[in-house]
Protein backbone atom coordinates (compact mmCIF):
# COMPACT_ATOMS: atom_id res chain seq x y z
CA UNK A 1 0.00 0.00 0.00
CA UNK A 2 1.35 3.43 -0.96
CA UNK A 3 1.19 5.70 2.08
CA UNK A 4 1.07 9.46 1.42
CA UNK A 5 3.99 11.44 2.79
CA UNK A 6 1.88 14.54 3.44
CA UNK A 7 1.03 15.21 7.10
CA UNK A 8 -2.28 16.74 8.15
CA UNK A 9 -1.44 16.84 11.85
CA UNK A 10 1.41 19.25 12.52
CA UNK A 11 4.19 18.71 15.03
CA UNK A 12 4.42 20.89 18.10
CA UNK A 13 1.40 19.30 19.76
CA UNK A 14 1.50 18.68 23.50
CA UNK A 15 0.97 14.91 23.52
CA UNK A 16 3.15 12.93 25.91
CA UNK A 17 6.33 11.57 24.28
CA UNK A 18 5.24 8.27 22.74
CA UNK A 19 1.52 9.17 22.59
CA UNK A 20 -0.47 6.63 20.59
CA UNK A 21 -3.46 8.92 19.97
CA UNK A 22 -1.50 11.21 17.66
CA UNK A 23 -0.15 8.22 15.72
CA UNK A 24 -3.75 7.13 15.09
CA UNK A 25 -4.85 10.60 13.99
CA UNK A 26 -1.84 11.04 11.68
CA UNK A 27 -2.41 7.72 9.92
CA UNK A 28 -6.16 8.23 9.53
CA UNK A 29 -5.73 11.73 8.09
CA UNK A 30 -3.19 10.44 5.55
CA UNK A 31 -5.90 8.19 4.15
CA UNK A 32 -8.66 10.80 4.24
CA UNK A 33 -6.61 13.57 2.64
CA UNK A 34 -7.16 17.30 2.51
CA UNK A 35 -10.83 17.10 1.54
CA UNK A 36 -11.77 16.39 5.12
CA UNK A 37 -13.49 18.11 8.02
CA UNK A 38 -12.53 16.74 11.43
CA UNK A 39 -14.59 16.90 14.61
CA UNK A 40 -13.19 16.14 18.04
CA UNK A 41 -14.79 15.33 21.34
CA UNK A 42 -13.14 16.77 24.42
CA UNK A 43 -10.25 14.58 25.47
CA UNK A 44 -6.49 14.18 25.13
CA UNK A 45 -6.35 14.49 21.35
CA UNK A 46 -8.42 17.67 21.36
CA UNK A 47 -6.50 19.26 24.24
CA UNK A 48 -2.99 18.43 23.04
CA UNK A 49 -3.59 19.54 19.44
CA UNK A 50 -5.37 22.84 20.11
CA UNK A 51 -3.77 24.92 22.87
CA UNK A 52 -5.35 28.25 21.92
CA UNK A 53 -4.32 30.16 19.81
CA UNK A 54 -2.49 27.26 18.14
CA UNK A 55 -3.72 24.22 16.27
CA UNK A 56 -1.98 21.15 14.91
CA UNK A 57 -4.79 20.46 12.44
CA UNK A 58 -4.20 21.20 8.78
CA UNK A 59 -7.76 20.36 7.79
CA UNK A 60 -10.83 22.27 9.04
CA UNK A 61 -11.49 21.08 12.57
CA UNK A 62 -14.26 21.74 15.07
CA UNK A 63 -14.72 21.00 18.73
CA UNK A 64 -17.90 21.75 20.64
CA UNK A 65 -18.22 19.61 23.75
CA UNK A 66 -17.46 16.22 25.24
CA UNK A 67 -20.81 14.56 24.62
CA UNK A 68 -21.86 15.70 21.17
CA UNK A 69 -19.13 15.03 18.60
CA UNK A 70 -21.40 12.74 16.56
CA UNK A 71 -24.20 15.35 16.63
CA UNK A 72 -21.78 18.07 15.52
CA UNK A 73 -20.51 15.81 12.71
CA UNK A 74 -24.11 15.13 11.67
CA UNK A 75 -24.70 18.86 11.35
CA UNK A 76 -21.47 19.39 9.40
CA UNK A 77 -22.38 16.56 7.03
CA UNK A 78 -25.89 17.94 6.42
CA UNK A 79 -24.59 21.48 5.90
CA UNK A 80 -22.04 20.27 3.33
CA UNK A 81 -24.72 18.19 1.63
CA UNK A 82 -27.07 21.15 1.37
CA UNK A 83 -24.26 23.00 -0.42
CA UNK A 84 -23.85 20.12 -2.85
CA UNK A 85 -20.47 19.13 -1.40
CA UNK A 86 -20.86 15.38 -1.35
CA UNK A 87 -17.18 14.54 -1.67
CA UNK A 88 -15.96 15.82 1.70
CA UNK A 89 -15.04 13.31 4.41
CA UNK A 90 -16.48 14.17 7.80
CA UNK A 91 -14.49 12.36 10.46
CA UNK A 92 -14.87 12.27 14.22
CA UNK A 93 -12.03 11.53 16.63
CA UNK A 94 -13.42 10.80 20.06
CA UNK A 95 -11.93 9.02 23.05
CA UNK A 96 -13.35 5.94 24.70
CA UNK A 97 -14.94 8.02 27.45
CA UNK A 98 -16.44 10.31 24.84
CA UNK A 99 -17.75 7.29 22.96
CA UNK A 100 -18.61 4.46 25.34
CA UNK A 101 -20.06 6.72 28.04
CA UNK A 102 -20.79 10.38 27.61
CA UNK A 103 -21.26 10.63 23.82
CA UNK A 104 -23.10 7.35 23.35
CA UNK A 105 -26.56 8.82 22.86
CA UNK A 106 -25.45 11.35 20.25
CA UNK A 107 -23.44 8.64 18.50
CA UNK A 108 -26.40 6.28 18.50
CA UNK A 109 -28.61 9.01 17.05
CA UNK A 110 -26.14 9.79 14.27
CA UNK A 111 -25.81 6.11 13.38
CA UNK A 112 -29.58 5.69 13.38
CA UNK A 113 -30.13 8.74 11.15
CA UNK A 114 -27.61 7.36 8.66
CA UNK A 115 -25.28 10.32 8.26
CA UNK A 116 -22.32 9.78 5.98
CA UNK A 117 -19.69 10.21 8.70
CA UNK A 118 -16.61 8.29 9.77
CA UNK A 119 -16.49 7.97 13.53
CA UNK A 120 -13.14 6.90 14.94
CA UNK A 121 -13.06 6.07 18.62
CA UNK A 122 -9.43 6.19 19.76
CA UNK A 123 -9.54 3.87 22.69
CA UNK A 124 -6.89 4.28 25.38
CA UNK A 125 -9.22 2.53 27.81
CA UNK A 126 -9.74 5.33 30.35
CA UNK A 127 -10.37 9.06 30.75
CA UNK A 128 -6.74 10.01 30.23
CA UNK A 129 -7.00 13.76 29.83
CA UNK A 130 -8.39 14.22 33.32
CA UNK A 131 -6.04 11.79 35.03
CA UNK A 132 -6.85 8.16 34.21
CA UNK A 133 -10.39 7.60 35.48
CA UNK A 134 -12.14 4.37 34.42
CA UNK A 135 -14.52 4.45 31.45
CA UNK A 136 -16.98 1.88 30.12
CA UNK A 137 -14.13 0.74 27.88
CA UNK A 138 -11.65 0.10 30.70
CA UNK A 139 -10.82 -3.61 30.68
CA UNK A 140 -11.38 -6.03 33.54
CA UNK A 141 -8.65 -5.86 36.17
CA UNK A 142 -7.15 -2.50 35.17
CA UNK A 143 -6.20 -0.17 37.99
CA UNK A 144 -7.29 3.42 37.39
CA UNK A 145 -7.72 6.36 39.75
CA UNK A 146 -11.43 5.53 40.10
CA UNK A 147 -10.95 1.75 40.07
CA UNK A 148 -7.79 1.59 42.18
CA UNK A 149 -6.37 -1.73 43.29
CA UNK A 150 -5.75 -2.31 46.97
CA UNK A 151 -6.77 -4.50 49.85
CA UNK A 152 -10.45 -4.35 48.95
CA UNK A 153 -10.20 -4.26 45.18
CA UNK A 154 -8.33 -5.86 42.28
CA UNK A 155 -9.11 -2.89 40.03
CA UNK A 156 -11.87 -2.56 37.42
CA UNK A 157 -14.45 -5.25 38.13
CA UNK A 158 -16.54 -4.95 34.94
CA UNK A 159 -15.66 -6.29 31.52
CA UNK A 160 -14.93 -3.86 28.67
CA UNK A 161 -18.13 -2.54 27.09
CA UNK A 162 -18.38 -3.88 23.54
CA UNK A 163 -19.01 -0.66 21.62
CA UNK A 164 -18.21 -1.93 18.11
CA UNK A 165 -20.92 -4.58 18.46
CA UNK A 166 -23.35 -1.99 19.81
CA UNK A 167 -22.60 0.04 16.67
CA UNK A 168 -23.08 -3.06 14.51
CA UNK A 169 -26.50 -3.54 16.09
CA UNK A 170 -27.49 -0.21 14.52
CA UNK A 171 -27.18 -1.91 11.14
CA UNK A 172 -24.71 0.65 9.78
CA UNK A 173 -22.80 -0.30 6.60
CA UNK A 174 -19.34 -0.38 8.16
CA UNK A 175 -17.95 -1.28 11.58
CA UNK A 176 -14.35 -2.21 12.25
CA UNK A 177 -11.85 -2.62 15.03
CA UNK A 178 -8.22 -1.63 14.49
CA UNK A 179 -4.94 -1.01 16.26
CA UNK A 180 -2.29 1.64 15.75
CA UNK A 181 0.24 -1.21 15.81
CA UNK A 182 -1.21 -2.65 12.58
CA UNK A 183 -1.11 0.51 10.48
CA UNK A 184 -1.88 -1.03 7.09
CA UNK A 185 -4.91 -2.86 8.43
CA UNK A 186 -6.10 0.36 10.10
CA UNK A 187 -5.47 2.56 7.08
CA UNK A 188 -7.26 0.18 4.70
CA UNK A 189 -10.23 0.31 7.04
CA UNK A 190 -10.21 4.11 7.08
CA UNK A 191 -10.20 4.09 3.29
CA UNK A 192 -13.09 1.65 3.16
CA UNK A 193 -14.99 3.66 5.75
CA UNK A 194 -14.61 6.77 3.59
CA UNK A 195 -16.12 4.94 0.62
CA UNK A 196 -19.34 4.04 2.45
CA UNK A 197 -22.61 5.78 1.63
CA UNK A 198 -23.68 5.77 5.26
CA UNK A 199 -22.14 5.85 8.75
CA UNK A 200 -18.87 4.07 9.39
CA UNK A 201 -17.49 3.29 12.83
CA UNK A 202 -13.87 2.35 13.59
CA UNK A 203 -12.78 1.39 17.09
CA UNK A 204 -9.04 2.02 17.27
CA UNK A 205 -7.06 0.44 20.09
CA UNK A 206 -4.43 2.95 21.21
CA UNK A 207 -1.89 2.28 23.93
CA UNK A 208 -1.20 5.21 26.29
CA UNK A 209 2.18 5.35 28.01
CA UNK A 210 0.98 7.57 30.84
CA UNK A 211 -2.26 5.80 31.70
CA UNK A 212 -1.12 2.23 31.17
CA UNK A 213 2.31 2.55 32.74
CA UNK A 214 4.99 1.42 30.30
CA UNK A 215 8.04 3.03 28.69
CA UNK A 216 7.10 5.50 25.89
CA UNK A 217 9.20 3.56 23.37
CA UNK A 218 6.89 0.55 23.82
CA UNK A 219 3.64 2.09 22.54
CA UNK A 220 3.58 0.06 19.32
CA UNK A 221 4.86 -3.07 21.07
CA UNK A 222 1.99 -2.82 23.58
CA UNK A 223 -0.65 -2.60 20.86
CA UNK A 224 0.92 -5.54 19.07
CA UNK A 225 0.90 -7.62 22.26
CA UNK A 226 -2.81 -6.89 22.71
CA UNK A 227 -3.53 -8.30 19.25
CA UNK A 228 -1.02 -11.15 19.41
CA UNK A 229 -2.44 -12.38 22.72
CA UNK A 230 -6.03 -12.14 21.52
CA UNK A 231 -6.87 -9.46 24.09
CA UNK A 232 -7.81 -7.19 21.15
CA UNK A 233 -9.20 -8.61 17.93
CA UNK A 234 -9.01 -7.03 14.50
CA UNK A 235 -12.18 -7.46 12.46
CA UNK A 236 -14.59 -5.65 10.20
CA UNK A 237 -18.31 -5.90 9.51
CA UNK A 238 -19.28 -4.79 6.01
CA UNK A 239 -23.03 -4.65 5.42
CA UNK A 240 -23.54 -7.14 8.24
CA UNK A 241 -20.82 -9.53 7.01
CA UNK A 242 -18.31 -10.26 9.83
CA UNK A 243 -14.67 -11.01 9.01
CA UNK A 244 -11.54 -11.29 11.15
CA UNK A 245 -8.88 -9.25 9.31
CA UNK A 246 -5.78 -10.46 11.15
CA UNK A 247 -5.00 -13.74 12.90
CA UNK A 248 -1.81 -14.10 14.93
CA UNK A 249 0.09 -17.17 13.74
CA UNK A 250 0.55 -18.35 17.29
CA UNK A 251 -1.45 -16.70 20.04
CA UNK A 252 0.78 -15.53 22.95
CA UNK A 253 -0.24 -15.99 26.60
CA UNK A 254 -2.20 -12.95 27.78
CA UNK A 255 0.23 -12.57 30.70
CA UNK A 256 2.82 -11.20 28.26
CA UNK A 257 0.48 -8.28 27.66
CA UNK A 258 -0.70 -7.86 31.27
CA UNK A 259 2.71 -8.09 32.94
CA UNK A 260 4.16 -5.40 30.67
CA UNK A 261 1.85 -2.72 32.12
CA UNK A 262 1.63 -1.09 35.52
CA UNK A 263 -2.18 -1.00 35.40
CA UNK A 264 -2.34 -4.84 35.48
CA UNK A 265 0.80 -5.69 37.45
CA UNK A 266 -1.00 -6.05 40.78
CA UNK A 267 -3.36 -8.76 39.50
CA UNK A 268 -3.27 -12.11 41.30
CA UNK A 269 -2.78 -15.26 39.22
CA UNK A 270 -6.44 -16.08 39.76
CA UNK A 271 -7.58 -12.85 38.06
CA UNK A 272 -5.07 -13.23 35.24
CA UNK A 273 -6.38 -16.73 34.66
CA UNK A 274 -9.92 -15.40 34.45
CA UNK A 275 -8.77 -12.96 31.77
CA UNK A 276 -6.96 -15.75 29.88
CA UNK A 277 -10.07 -17.94 30.01
CA UNK A 278 -12.25 -15.14 28.72
CA UNK A 279 -9.80 -14.44 25.86
CA UNK A 280 -9.69 -18.17 25.05
CA UNK A 281 -13.46 -18.32 24.86
CA UNK A 282 -13.75 -15.33 22.52
CA UNK A 283 -10.89 -16.58 20.34
CA UNK A 284 -12.39 -20.07 20.15
CA UNK A 285 -15.64 -18.60 18.85
CA UNK A 286 -13.73 -16.65 16.19
CA UNK A 287 -11.25 -19.45 15.44
CA UNK A 288 -8.22 -17.34 16.39
CA UNK B 1 -18.02 35.17 8.46
CA UNK B 2 -18.96 35.84 12.05
CA UNK B 3 -16.93 33.64 14.31
CA UNK B 4 -18.74 32.00 17.19
CA UNK B 5 -16.45 30.77 19.94
CA UNK B 6 -12.69 30.62 19.59
CA UNK B 7 -11.34 30.45 16.05
CA UNK B 8 -7.81 29.65 14.94
CA UNK B 9 -7.18 30.62 11.34
CA UNK B 10 -3.64 29.38 10.79
CA UNK B 11 -3.59 25.64 10.00
CA UNK B 12 -0.83 23.67 11.68
CA UNK B 13 0.31 26.65 13.76
CA UNK B 14 1.44 24.40 16.63
CA UNK B 15 4.80 24.20 14.80
CA UNK B 16 5.59 27.38 16.72
CA UNK B 17 6.03 25.15 19.74
CA UNK B 18 9.32 23.34 19.35
CA UNK B 19 8.94 20.19 21.38
CA UNK B 20 12.53 19.11 20.74
CA UNK B 21 13.37 20.78 24.04
CA UNK B 22 11.54 17.95 25.86
CA UNK B 23 14.07 15.40 24.69
CA UNK B 24 16.58 13.55 26.87
CA UNK B 25 17.65 10.86 24.39
CA UNK B 26 18.10 11.55 20.71
CA UNK B 27 17.51 9.07 17.86
CA UNK B 28 20.46 8.84 15.49
CA UNK B 29 19.71 7.11 12.19
CA UNK B 30 22.30 5.22 10.16
CA UNK B 31 21.13 5.44 6.53
CA UNK B 32 23.57 2.73 5.46
CA UNK B 33 21.76 0.20 7.61
CA UNK B 34 18.25 1.35 6.67
CA UNK B 35 16.13 -0.96 4.50
CA UNK B 36 13.38 1.64 3.84
CA UNK B 37 10.62 -0.25 5.64
CA UNK B 38 8.96 3.07 6.64
CA UNK B 39 8.25 1.92 10.22
CA UNK B 40 9.90 4.98 11.75
CA UNK B 41 7.96 7.32 9.44
CA UNK B 42 4.66 5.56 10.20
CA UNK B 43 4.98 5.28 13.96
CA UNK B 44 6.48 8.62 15.01
CA UNK B 45 3.87 10.38 17.19
CA UNK B 46 5.21 13.75 16.06
CA UNK B 47 5.31 12.97 12.36
CA UNK B 48 8.85 14.30 12.42
CA UNK B 49 10.61 11.60 10.37
CA UNK B 50 10.25 11.82 6.60
CA UNK B 51 10.07 8.88 4.21
CA UNK B 52 13.64 9.79 3.28
CA UNK B 53 14.57 9.21 6.93
CA UNK B 54 15.27 12.81 7.87
CA UNK B 55 14.56 13.44 11.55
CA UNK B 56 13.43 16.93 12.52
CA UNK B 57 15.09 17.45 15.89
CA UNK B 58 13.13 20.67 16.45
CA UNK B 59 10.15 18.47 17.31
CA UNK B 60 11.47 14.99 18.18
CA UNK B 61 10.55 14.33 21.84
CA UNK B 62 12.92 11.38 22.08
CA UNK B 63 10.23 8.81 22.80
CA UNK B 64 12.33 6.03 21.24
CA UNK B 65 9.49 4.41 19.27
CA UNK B 66 11.42 4.70 15.99
CA UNK B 67 14.46 2.95 17.45
CA UNK B 68 12.27 0.27 19.03
CA UNK B 69 10.37 -0.41 15.79
CA UNK B 70 13.32 -0.41 13.41
CA UNK B 71 13.71 -4.03 12.26
CA UNK B 72 17.43 -3.66 11.49
CA UNK B 73 18.43 -1.49 14.47
CA UNK B 74 19.46 1.39 12.22
CA UNK B 75 18.35 3.90 14.87
CA UNK B 76 20.21 4.30 18.16
CA UNK B 77 19.13 6.44 21.08
CA UNK B 78 21.95 8.66 22.31
CA UNK B 79 22.11 11.27 25.03
CA UNK B 80 21.62 14.85 23.83
C1 LIG C 1 -19.55 17.19 30.26
C2 LIG C 1 -18.12 17.09 30.62
N1 LIG C 1 -17.76 16.31 31.67
C3 LIG C 1 -16.46 16.19 32.01
C4 LIG C 1 -15.49 16.84 31.31
C5 LIG C 1 -14.05 16.73 31.73
N2 LIG C 1 -13.28 15.93 30.81
C6 LIG C 1 -12.55 16.48 29.82
S1 LIG C 1 -11.69 15.36 28.90
C7 LIG C 1 -12.26 14.10 29.88
C8 LIG C 1 -11.79 12.71 29.63
C9 LIG C 1 -11.85 12.23 28.22
O1 LIG C 1 -11.67 10.86 28.17
P1 LIG C 1 -11.71 10.10 26.80
O2 LIG C 1 -12.93 10.42 26.05
O3 LIG C 1 -11.46 8.65 27.05
O4 LIG C 1 -10.47 10.73 25.99
P2 LIG C 1 -8.92 10.70 26.42
O5 LIG C 1 -8.66 11.91 27.26
O6 LIG C 1 -8.68 9.44 27.16
O7 LIG C 1 -8.18 10.75 25.14
C10 LIG C 1 -13.12 14.56 30.89
C11 LIG C 1 -13.75 13.73 31.89
C12 LIG C 1 -15.91 17.67 30.22
N3 LIG C 1 -15.02 18.32 29.46
N4 LIG C 1 -17.22 17.76 29.90
S1 LIG D 1 -2.18 10.67 28.44
FE1 LIG D 1 -2.00 9.05 26.90
S2 LIG D 1 -3.44 9.58 25.23
FE2 LIG D 1 -3.13 11.41 26.53
S3 LIG D 1 -1.48 12.59 25.51
FE3 LIG D 1 -0.50 11.27 27.06
S4 LIG D 1 0.02 9.35 25.98
FE4 LIG D 1 -1.45 10.48 24.68
S1 LIG E 1 12.28 9.39 19.11
FE1 LIG E 1 10.04 9.46 18.96
S2 LIG E 1 9.61 11.60 18.48
FE2 LIG E 1 11.78 11.28 18.01
S3 LIG E 1 11.82 10.74 15.85
FE3 LIG E 1 11.76 8.81 17.01
S4 LIG E 1 9.57 8.31 17.10
FE4 LIG E 1 9.71 10.48 16.53
S1 LIG F 1 12.56 1.79 10.69
FE1 LIG F 1 14.76 1.49 10.30
S2 LIG F 1 14.86 0.33 8.40
FE2 LIG F 1 12.78 1.12 8.56
S3 LIG F 1 12.84 3.04 7.41
FE3 LIG F 1 13.26 3.57 9.55
S4 LIG F 1 15.52 3.51 9.76
FE4 LIG F 1 14.97 2.47 7.85
MG1 LIG G 1 -9.63 7.62 26.81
Amino acid sequence: MEIPEQEFLAAGHRGCAGCGATIGARLALKMLGENTVAVSATGCLEVITTPYPETSWKVPWIHVAFENSAAVASGVERALKSQGKDDVNVVVFAGDGGTADIGLQSLSGAMERGHRIIYICYDNEAYMNTGVQRSGATPYGASTTTSPHGKESFGEDKPKKNIPMIMAAHGVPYVATASISYPEDFMKKVKKAAEMEGPAYIHLHQPCTTGWGYDPSKTIEMGRLAVDTGAWILYEIVDGEFKVTYRPLQRKPVNEYLNAQKRFKHLADEEKEKIQNYVNQVCAELKI
Amino acid sequence: MTAVGATVKEPGSSVKNKTGSWRTFKPVLDKDKCIDCENCFLFCPEGCITKENEIDYDYCKGCGICAEECPVKAIKMERG
